[in-house]
């Protein structure tokens, strides 16, 4: 069987955009919940804070794993 | 093998037939060696400006914190004012809240490690520096070993190393049956994935901050260079290099709140990692 589809240039750039899916619709999820989380309790503003960024911290490390893979692994 | 920056091969000018945009990519992120010796098993050794940076940062760290502390006095003045109101947030934000019982002891750790690679960030926005340390991949991995053996320890010395590796690889769920697939992940996520990411996570939010920063700043002067200065590729030029160069300004400030959180991130998850080794149910 022949080639059916090729993909040419640069295919990192493509590979970053397929990364960064899961990662923003976590990132959204997470802030969004977040600030519901803070109108609902504002007293308990310093804890979720705290975890907001903890989680987004680690759902943005997998984007970003995607922005450098090409770098690092590239030609 | 080291590549010359891809703005000191470009020959020709915007608005020329053929000029491309000259990309920058990794190779920004590689200098040449300020000395070099020659070290006892014959090897060549390289000090380079990333080494030469860390070293002052290193400094900046021990300085500020020798004014602060040095000499305490009961009633604080200068420095030992700020040095104080830093030590009272992570004796409550990370040695209180997060780790607990002893965590005092893990203070000193927990602030130098913070400050260091604050500093080491931060050298990525001073003018005629403009280089974050921590994007060279050897700084985070080594702090991040740092932080995995010390949590290891922890470990090892709050429970004991059989009751320790015992509750990491088979936590205590029901149905039993579970552990088949659970004590391959959690000893995986622990001991691997756990090092890595935290690593990783700090090297690559530097290197593609700095990136950012390059890619911006070499097409604010890549649009300006143009061929002559008046008609319609002209005016695309100056819209698009006035744009790069707000763009620039802004992603500035953008990268301070990142080296400040990527810092904070780190000493936050190494005070996870500690509280966690340290008690016996997680």
């Amino acid at each position: 069987m022949g080639i059916l589809a090729e993909l040419t240039g640069s295919i990192g750039s493509i590979g970053f955009g397929l990364a960064a899916i899961g990662p923003g619709v976590g990132i959204g999820i997470i802030f969004g919940n977040g600030v519901q989380a803070i109108a609902r309790q504002p007293e308990a503003y310093g804890v979720i804070r705290q975890n907001m960024i903890l989680g987004f911290a680690l759902a943005e490390a997998l984007a970003l794993i995607g922005f450098v893979a090409p770098f690092v692994f590239g030609t | 093998m080291l590549k010359a920056l891809p703005l000191l091969e470009v020959t020709c000018k915007f608005g020329d037939d053929n000029c491309p945009f000259p990309a920058p990519g990794a190779e920004i992120f590689f200098f040449p060696p300020i000395a070099s010796f020659t070290g006892p098993d014959g090897s060549a050794w390289e000090f380079n400006k990333p080494v030469l940076l860390a070293g002052i940062a290193a400094l900046i760290v021990i300085i500020f914190f020798m004014a602060a502390f040095a000499r305490p006095k009961l009633v604080p003045r200068g420095m030992q004012n700020l040095g104080e109101v830093v030590y009272f947030f992570f004796k409550n934000h990370f040695a209180r809240d997060i780790i607990g019982q002893g965590g005092d002891k893990y203070i000193p750790l927990l602030m130098s490690l913070f400050s260091f690679i604050w500093i080491m960030n931060l050298f990525s926005i001073v003018p005629g520096v403009q280089f974050p340390v921590t994007s060279r991949f050897a700084f985070p991995l080594i702090l991040s070993l740092i932080v995995y053996f010390t949590f290891i320890g922890v470990g090892i010395k709050s429970q004991g190393v059989g009751a320790y590796f015992k509750g990491v690889a088979f936590p205590d769920v029901q149905p039993r049956a579970i552990l088949i697939i659970l004590t391959p992940l959690e000893i995986l996520s622990t001991f691997i994935i756990r090092p890595a990411t935290l690593a990783i996570r700090l090297f690559a939010n530097m290197f593609a901050g700095h990136l950012l920063l390059v890619i911006f700043s070499v097409s604010t002067w890549y649009l300006l260079n143009l061929t002559n200065f008046v008609g319609a590729v002209s005016v695309v030029g100056y819209v698009g290099s006035i744009a790069s160069f707000m763009m620039t300004g802004i992603l500035t400030a953008f990268e301070m709140f990142i080296q400040l959180l990527q810092a904070y991130i780190f000493t936050l998850l190494t005070a996870m990692f500690i509280a966690e080794a340290q008690s016996a149910h997680h």
